[in-house]
């Protein structure tokens, strides 16, 4: 099953040729030439976000080998009301990454959709050099659940009082279990392997040698996923620097390029009822638009691996599906196999995942980039495709994805 | 920023549309986003189908109570389209066209729709109440500050540095507030005089209720297409000449609040993406921002649309009137057509769009038109964005 096949009929219009085509000579790629993080632990009290962010921004300005003040035309940073706590959090944005008086905005959404916007700056022609910052502090939340609930479409959704307001979450993992087979030891078997491949990531403050019955046996906390299977909160923030070729070239011998972006949202929070429940076709057309800039058909064979949505263990299945890396209803018989361990056929959230290193809200995306950024910085020469796909949702209550492809060459 | 050479791909809006701004609609926020791109799609002949990417702004989301906003109507154009929401508090109403400008420029996307919607009156007992929490939460926000107060800070402060008096500043709220009769969404229309004004109820000194804005429920829209889409669509494509934005710091007290610096950033930058290199004579009709009638009057010079302090005079001289040498916010702005915080900027955006193909009607300016400017604000005093579209 063609992942074109399936979405061109979403949104036909997007067909965006790829770099090589005619017409298109002056298209300019995009390269990601530094990197930075701080945190990614539970909880980071000795920092104020601002702080975060600014011991991000400077480890991301150090390696690109930009000043803020002079070099970079734009910065795009990507954060929420309510999990700041600030009703317009943007105001903050500037100062620690080095912006103020220079043109910045706030992305109200995940740092994946950021690192979209800041593509199509570069693109434009208008901007050479621009930063995408992301960051969270759950740690600091004191009424996480209660935000959730507010996120819930308040007419139809909030009156129902669901227990935990991330419980559409398992609706989805019960559809799509019902509809693949996919049973619940399979997706003890994701939860299994990536908290321990987290072991080895400096980031994965929840990484863990678990096995597979450790798993199955810990409580059920949405059902059908016990504890273990749902990524835990995690504070943390991640700048990177993106530039066109022509400044990546001033800026750095080997530049890891962002060759395609997708992002799209199947439907709104206000729609739930409306969502495919055990599919993300927001996955889905999103990796269609990436692929397609990035000159991708058969995401298994024209790239070497992938970090891919697993704050809930089935999820990681189902995204497999939706990137078409794997076929309709077949991720569960890829796992068995052990296609997706490190070193195997496609390896998959290498770093741990969202299970190991925990989800610092809407840095996800972003943070997931950067993993396989530093993985294509510092290790492609172990792939024969040294490329990357990237992908993440949301989470609930929303049906928004992105998708990225990395490349090393 | 240098002049733009390289964008091969001119970005034209084709379309706009608005709903009421009242200050309580019925409409959930998914109705009036949709309302608002109904009525901007039809204008252009267009249908759902036809866009292909969604840029949406809504400014805080506590005042619809919604966590994720921007995901609560995210659908509004169809299923699994590229959307996003971009957010510079006041400002945003601006920047969503900014940034669907280059959605469009990229090469991504053939027809991007621009979106913001606002519904402030589900806050309780008052939306005033959500920007208790704009503030440094150490530092500002044991102060107990509103926004009224800040604001009435600068404008005592622009009132002393420029010489310009309440009685002349509320001429701005006088000519808009009558701009707005002629605007069919308009909330705040009125035939006032510049006694009313003085009269009506002190909030914080200097500032009267009828210097001010009102709350709204509002939203707007307006529909990006590149060049060959738009020859297409439209015989009357107006054209994205430039783009602006600029973001200050959060020390706001520390500022010079006569001149709006971030502002004239963004202006600057927008200017010279256009080409412009004298704005006061080169723009010929504008939307400046207008939350506080003193506001249009700071923004003005922000935008160099007039020397520094200069404003007050030449409003005097009815130069910012429909019939004057630079008409400024001919829609009736904020003050006159109401402030649903996002979907008021986009709703200039709207209007310059209208008044460049000369289908304003009895809002159409005296004068030729071929370049005109639309401007938003907000923030700690720290956003600037600006828009500069031509005919």
């Amino acid at each position: 099953m063609g992942v074109h096949t399936y979405v061109a009929a979403a949104h036909p219009n997007i067909v965006v040729a790829p770099p090589t085509s005619v017409g298109r000579i002056l298209m300019r790629r995009v390269a990601i030439v530094g990197a930075g993080w701080a945190g990614f632990r539970p909880q980071v009290p000795e920092l104020s976000f601002r702080e975060l962010v600014y011991e991000a921004a400077s480890r991301a300005y150090e390696e690109a080998g930009v000043d803020p003040r002079s070099d970079v035309d734009a910065f795009v940073s990507c954060q929420e009301d309510y999990w700041e706590g600030i009703a317009i959090a943007d105001e903050f944005a500037p100062e620690p990454l080095g912006a103020v008086l220079r043109p910045t905005y706030t992305v109200a959404g995940d740092g994946l959709q950021g690192l979209a916007q800041a593509f199509m700056m570069i693109r434009s022609g208008a901007f050479d050099v621009v930063v995408v910052e992301a960051h969270a502090k759950p740690s600091d939340i004191v009424t996480l659940d209660g935000i959730y609930e507010l996120a819930l479409d308040p007419l139809h959704v909030r009156p129902l009082r669901p227990g935990n307001p991330l419980f559409t979450a398992g609706l989805d993992a019960v559809a799509y279990m019902a509809r693949t087979g996919a049973s619940r030891l399979h997706l003890a078997m994701v939860a299994a392997a990536n908290k321990r491949m987290g072991l080895s990531n400096p980031r994965a403050p929840h990484a863990a040698r678990v096995t597979v019955d450790d798993v199955l046996e810990s409580p059920t906390y949405i059902y059908p996923m016990s504890q273990l299977e749902v990524a835990p909160f995690t504070d943390a923030a991640v700048v990177m620097v993106l530039a066109s070729d022509e400044a990546a070239r001033r800026l750095t011998d080997a530049p890891v390029w962002l060759d395609g972006v997708g992002w799209a949202t199947e439907v709104g929070t206000g729609a739930v009822e409306f969502h495919e429940w055990g599919r993300m076709p927001s996955i889905r057309a999103a990796a269609l638009m990436a692929y397609q800039m990035a000159g991708v058909d058969s995401p298994a064979s024209q790239t070497g691996f992938a970090e891919v949505e697993d704050r809930f263990s089935f999820m990681e299945l189902l995204a497999l599906e939706e990137l078409g890396v794997a076929g309709e209803g077949e991720a569960a018989a890829m796992l068995e196999r052990g296609d997706l361990a490190p070193g195997a056929f496609y390896p998959v959230n290498q770093s741990g995942g969202s299970l190991s290193v925990g989800v610092p809200l809407e840095a996800t995306g972003l943070w997931r980039a950067l993993e396989a950024y530093l993985e294509l910085r510092d290790n492609s020469g172990a792939y024969d495709q040294p490329r990357a796909v990237v992908a993440s949702w949301r989470g609930p209550p929303t049906y928004t994805s992105a998708v990225a492809v990395l490349s090393a060459v | 920023m240098r002049p733009n050479i390289f964008v091969k791909d001119k970005v034209a809006v084709v379309g706009a549309g608005l709903t009421l701004f009242r200050r309580r609609l019925l409409e959930t926020p998914r109705e009036l986003a949709w309302e608002a791109a109904r009525q901007a799609l039809d204008s252009a002949g267009l249908t759902f189908d036809d866009i292909d990417c969604v840029v949406m702004g809504t400014a805080p989301d506590a005042f619809d109570g919604v966590h994720f906003n921007g995901e609560y109507f995210a659908d509004v154009a169809g299923r699994n389209k590229p959307t996003v929401r971009v957010y510079v508090g006041g400002g945003t109403g601006v920047f969503v066209p900014i940034a669907a400008w280059w959605h469009v420029a990229s090469g991504l996307c053939k027809t991007a729709l621009a979106v913001a919607e606002e519904k402030m009156s589900p806050a309780h007992p008052h939306p005033q109440g959500v920007f208790a929490y704009i503030w440094d939460p150490i530092l500002e926000r044991p102060l107990g500050p509103n926004l009224i107060w800040i604001f009435a800070m600068e404008m005592r402060r622009y009132m002393h540095k420029c010489g310009a008096t309440k009685e002349i500043i509320a001429r701005v709220s006088v000519k808009n507030k009558r701009n707005a009769l002629d605007h069919p969404a308009a909330q705040a229309a009125a035939n006032i005089t510049v006694d009313d004004v003085l009269r009506s109820e002190l909030l914080v000194w200097p500032v009267n209720r009828l210097d001010i804005s009102p709350v709204s429920d509002g939203a707007a829209a307006v529909v990006f297409a590149s060049e060959n889409e738009a020859r297409r669509i439209t015989d009357s494509p107006v054209w994205v000449e430039g783009i602006g934005f600029a973001l200050d710091n959060t020390h706001w007290y520390n500022r010079e609040l006569a001149y709006p610096r971030y502002v004239n950033y963004a202006a600057r930058m927008a200017y010279k993406m256009a080409g412009i290199e004298r704005p006061w004579r080169e723009i010929d009709v504008a939307e400046p921002y207008d939350p506080f009638d003193y506001k249009e009057l700071h923004h003005i010079e922000g935008l160099m649309l007039a020397r520094p302090c200069e404003a007050p005079k030449l409003l005097e001289e009815d130069w910012f009137d429909r019939s004057g040498e630079l008409p400024t916010s001919p829609s009736g702005g904020l003050l006159g057509v109401g402030n649903p915080i996002a979907a008021a900027g986009l709703m200039k955006v709207a209007e310059i769009f209208w008044q460049l193909r000369y289908e304003a009607g009895p809002r159409q300016v005296k004068k030729p038109v071929h370049y005109g400017l639309a401007q938003a604000w907000g923030d700690l005093m720290q956003v600037g964005t600006v828009i500069v579209l031509g005919n």
